[in-house]
């Protein structure tokens, strides 16, 4: 594995989320573990539907029924969160785990203004008076990046145009100074002109307080522009994870490969983008061994029938039999020669 | 604001226009006033000298717009069955109906605010699924039935309250109350709820859905995240939001109070203007009917225009006079 | 090589080729979300046959009942005002007692309840047509002709429809003589009722129709050259029937309802071929004699009735709703 788990300010092993349904138990994150380091911001990536939203809920205690964590452990600087009864889970939110969601206009209560929102975060998790709270309110409308924040403080969140909301639902997130952010597709819902921005305050404000980002979305262009690790989601399993510019530039696994391959470069000429045939298959219809193997043209006999584990390569870890330790290596050539 | 409420009047004064015109044809086209006000020992020359004195014969037109311009000023005319003015009918008959209706609709609200917060907010409980259940029960039985029923327990065998009437009114000017003497007090409570009962199941049911709905909302996940308390997510912010387009509702539904308030008050025989109006429509009394139609939209327009200002006062985003965020992200 | 196999994750619906046999449509009716969610709530079953019961029982009335209360020869005085057959006093021909006038209660019970719904039903279906035309032609043809149309709907449904349907009663009590008026209670009843109902089918079937105006297929049928009424009727009309099974099925407990309180306050049914809520008007004067069970037993019936209904329609429209699954 990658860090130990004395370093690591988050660490999640073996985490599998479940949907009981009435035609049986559907696994929408399976067997996943990984750790944040303080400070890393660590992209997670891949289709909607992949498990990323999912887990990001299930670290900081919001899945909802009857989705649940039938295994598995999430750990906060070495102490287990995924088990706690619901007061201390509270207390963790918003004071060491935070979090931003994609659509700021509905992430805010259009019915109170901005400033009684900062307020009663901030004083629900620190102690200070009204008139306090208010001067931190300020302050931190400010370090956002909101012009005129004094006049406009008292308004309400219509009032503000996406971008502005989306830097006021930041402000909120990092009230209390959490030591982990959630950040759930935060820029898909705005305008690609202001989607630079907002990543660029986002990285500014957590290499500030240090904070570490679990930074989920499907835009790769975001991850290779804020990440410092990435992990590469697909059907509910980690895929491939590491230093982005080692995903980026030398992906491994087929399916970040494809994935590279189908964003357009600037000055790269090519005639077609690269397609990866068929789709994520649906829950209900996840093919046994490998999830990807039906997409994957590097397929093999033992990809339909044994799952990967993540294996060390290069600086980074994947799930794929390609990438197996040469003792395995000899049988798949043996197997492949059938 | 000042747009907003002129467009809203203008539309009320149409309103009112279009009713008083199906009043008006109901006096034209349903039976006879002159065959209503007469005996039939009447002589024709008797009832052409009558239809001339009530404008009969006049121009259709020229016929509405006195009637509009009676009605304007609260004038009915007089009516068939008891050959009195139907404005004084009406109002002799005012407040025992309003009273009546204030009473049910306090019942209503004290009592359903509450059970709709908590079923809403305790959604899996078997207190909630009581309630949930008590509350079909309310909505499935028809008022008159549970006026009857209430009576029965509590007139028929305990013989604790009375069974029809107001009981003693204490007379204040013009206005007599039935809040000022234990009769009147005890008279006033099983027709209070027999009309309340239904107000109080429909904002029960009304309060737990937004509630529910409201819970789901996306800044109720952020404020969970945040940290919030519950207190703070469940009674601030949510109730907040729910009581929004609850109370507007709310507001709308005091109408229907004055509609329920004809069974109650034929069950409970409480004189009020749902009985006057009954009777008028068992014999055809046309001024009375007429009346109420007019007095019952007019009332219905004023209530609504009250709950657009008030959407207006409560909602933020309606009052778009206030600058709105400007600037680049 | 391994041989291929795609099995689904649920083993015992296979995934086959389509000509090869898919479980019967029995077995898929069984089987889906809807009829699903039915089995699983004992509540809507028990409604459902309560329903069912009632229905079956006063559509054949005149087969089950004992007595023909109609049939003024075998009415007697003197069998007037008996308890029910379980108590002292009461007779073992009259099951639930006898009325004011000597007729068998459970016997004009059961008539009663059949008045109660066939005045139901076709009000309903009176409301339905009504509605869902004018809602089909207010989303479809749009302008003056919607405005207008949605104005009268918001208004009406702004006003409780008790209201609207004494007003309509009374006018057309204006209009017939109290004879004619008696004779044609029925359609008198299913006219007035009918009226105060249409309002919500309209909005709703307007609703879906500018929804589904929009869509491609629609677009498609008008560039082939189908007529606008075709496109209404043929495409339209389907997608839209969901939403108003459910209101159908609430607004039948609500036209029940109204068509009671219409006989309680003496504008409905006449007490000679009584409904159940004439009968509960009559037995009111009875209460405080005593003679309990003349009011009582129609108003359990009544209540009964309204409360399967409104259960079913409450699991229809929790079943059909895609927001809840």
């Amino acid at each position: 594995m990658s860090k130990s788990n004395e370093q690591s300010l988050l660490s999640v092993r073996n985490l599998r989320i479940e949907f009981p349904t009435r035609r049986g138990d559907l696994v929408a994150v399976d067997d996943i573990s990984f750790d944040i380091a303080p400070g890393e911001i660590l992209g997670v990536v891949g289709e909607s539907g992949a498990g990323k939203s999912l887990t990001g809920a299930a670290i900081i205690g919001l899945l909802e029924p009857p989705g649940r964590i039938a295994q598995g452990e999430i750990l906060l600087e070495g102490r287990r969160i995924d088990n706690l009864p619901y007061e201390e889970i509270r207390a963790i939110r918003g004071r060491q785990i935070g979090a931003v969601f994609q659509d700021p206009l509905t992430s805010l209560n259009p019915l109170y203004s901005v400033s009684r929102q900062l307020i009663e975060t901030i004083r629900t998790h620190l102690p200070l008076n009204e008139r306090q709270a208010r001067d931190r309110a300020l302050e931190l409308l400010e370090e956002v990046g909101i012009p005129g924040a004094s006049e406009r403080i008292d308004h309400y969140p219509h009032q503000f145009s996406g971008g502005m909301r989306q830097r006021v639902v930041i402000a909120l997130a990092l009230c209390a100074e959490p030591r982990l952010i959630i950040a759930d597709e935060p820029t898909t819902a705005l305008d690609v002109s202001i989607q630079a921005q907002i990543i660029s305050l986002l990285k500014r404000l957590c290499h500030e307080y240090g904070t570490a980002v679990m930074l989920v979305t499907h835009d790769m262009g975001v991850i290779a522009e804020a990440a410092d690790r990435v992990a590469v989601m697909y059907s509910g399993r980690i895929a491939e994870i590491g230093p982005v510019q080692e995903v980026v530039r030398a992906a491994k696994h087929p399916y970040t490969h494809g994935l590279m391959g189908s964003i357009p470069h600037i000055g790269h000429h090519v005639d077609q983008l690269t397609q990866i045939q068929g789709s994520m298959p649906r829950l209900q219809e996840i093919p046994p061994g490998c999830a990807f193997n039906p997409r994957c043209e590097n397929v093999t006999d033992r990809c339909r029938v044994e799952r990967p584990n993540l294996q060390a390569a290069a600086h980074s870890e994947v799930a794929c039999h390609l990438f197996d330790a040469p003792r395995d290596n000899s049988q798949m050539e043996a197997r492949a020669g059938e | 604001m000042i747009a907003f409420l002129i467009r809203r009047l203008l539309q009320a004064i149409a309103v009112m226009a279009v009713v008083a015109l199906c009043a008006f044809f109901m006096f034209q086209f349903v039976g006879d006033p002159v065959n209503q006000m007469v005996g039939e020992d009447a002589t024709n020359e008797d009832r052409e000298y009558l239809r001339e004195q009530l404008g009969l014969n006049d121009p259709i037109p020229v016929q509405f717009a006195n009637f509009a311009i009676k009605a304007a000023q609260g004038d009915f005319g007089v009516s068939y069955q008891h050959k009195r003015k139907v404005s004084i009918l009406i109002l002799e008959r005012m407040p025992a109906t309003l009273e009546l209706a204030v009473t049910a609709a306090i019942i209503a609200a004290l009592l359903g605010v509450p059970a709709g917060v908590y079923t809403g907010l305790r959604r899996f409980g078997f207190t909630s699924k009581l309630i949930m259940t008590l509350s079909l029960v309310g909505i499935s039985l028809p008022t008159f039935l549970i006026g009857i029923l209430l009576i029965y327990l509590f007139a028929v065998i305990l013989g604790w309250l009375p069974s029809f009437g107001r009981g003693e009114v204490v007379k204040l000017g013009t206005w007599e109350t039935n809040y000022l003497s234990v009769s009147g007090l005890k008279s006033i409570i099983l027709p209070a709820v027999t009309l309340g009962l239904f107000q109080m199941t429909f904002i029960m049911r009304l309060i737990r859905s937004e509630m529910l709905e409201v819970l789901r909302a996306d800044f109720i996940k952020f404020a969970r995240a945040r940290g919030l308390p519950n207190r703070l997510v469940h009674y601030g912010h949510a109730l907040k939001n729910t009581l929004v387009p609850v109370i507007t509702i709310i507001g709308l539904q005091l109408g229907s109070l004055i509609a329920f308030a004809i069974i109650t008050e034929t069950v409970f025989q409480w004189p009020g203007m749902g009985q006057l109006f009954l009777q008028a429509v068992q014999v055809v009394d046309i001024p009375i009917m007429a009346a109420y139609l007019i007095l019952i939209a007019f009332f219905f327009v004023v209530i609504n225009l009250i709950v657009d200002m008030l959407y207006y006062v409560v909602d933020p985003r309606l009052r778009v006079d206030l600058p709105s965020g400007g600037g680049h992200g | 090589m391994v041989e291929q196999t795609t099995e689904s994750a649920h083993p015992s619906v296979p995934v086959t080729e389509i000509s090869a046999g898919l479980p019967s449509t029995w077995h898929q009716i069984w089987d889906s979300d809807v009829f699903y969610s039915f089995r699983a709530s004992k509540v809507t079953m028990v409604a459902a046959f309560v329903t069912f019961m009632i229905f079956f029982l006063a559509t054949f009335a005149p087969l089950v009942a004992p007595h023909s209360p109609f049939d003024v020869a075998t009415i007697d005085l003197m069998d007037a005002e008996l308890p029910p057959a379980w108590e002292a006093e009461g007779d073992q021909r009259f099951l639930l007692g006898t009325d004011n006038l000597g007729r068998d209660l459970w016997s004009t019970i059961l008539y009663g309840t059949r008045i109660s719904l066939v005045v139901g039903f076709l009000s309903v279906i009176f409301g339905l047509v009504v509605g869902v035309s004018l809602g089909l032609i207010s989303g479809y043809v749009g302008g003056f002709v919607d405005a207008f149309i949605m104005r009268v709907a918001e208004i009406q449904l702004s006003i409780p429809s008790i209201l609207i349907a004494l007003l309509v009663a009374g006018t057309l009590r204006g209009v017939l003589s109290a004879e004619a008026y008696n004779d044609a209670i029925v359609y008198v009843l299913v006219l007035t009722i009918g009226t105060s109902i249409w309002p919500q089918f309209a909005r709703t079937v307007r609703g879906s129709t500018l929804v589904e105006r929009n869509k491609e297929y629609v677009l498609a049928a008008r560039v082939i050259g189908l007529s606008r009424l075709a496109i209404m009727v043929r495409h339209v009309l389907p997608n839209v029937m969901g939403p108003v099974l459910v209101i159908a099925t609430i607004n039948l407990a609500i036209a029940i309802l109204t068509e009671a309180t219409l006989s309680f306050l003496g504008v409905g049914v006449p007490p000679t071929e009584p409904s159940l809520g004439t009968m509960i008007s009559e037995g009111q004067n009875y209460l405080f004699s005593g003679l309990w069970w003349i009011t009582i037993f129609p108003g359990i019936v009544l209540a009964a009735l309204v409360l399967a209904v409104n259960l079913l329609g409450d699991w229809l429209r929790d079943a059909l709703n895609p927001k809840l699954r």
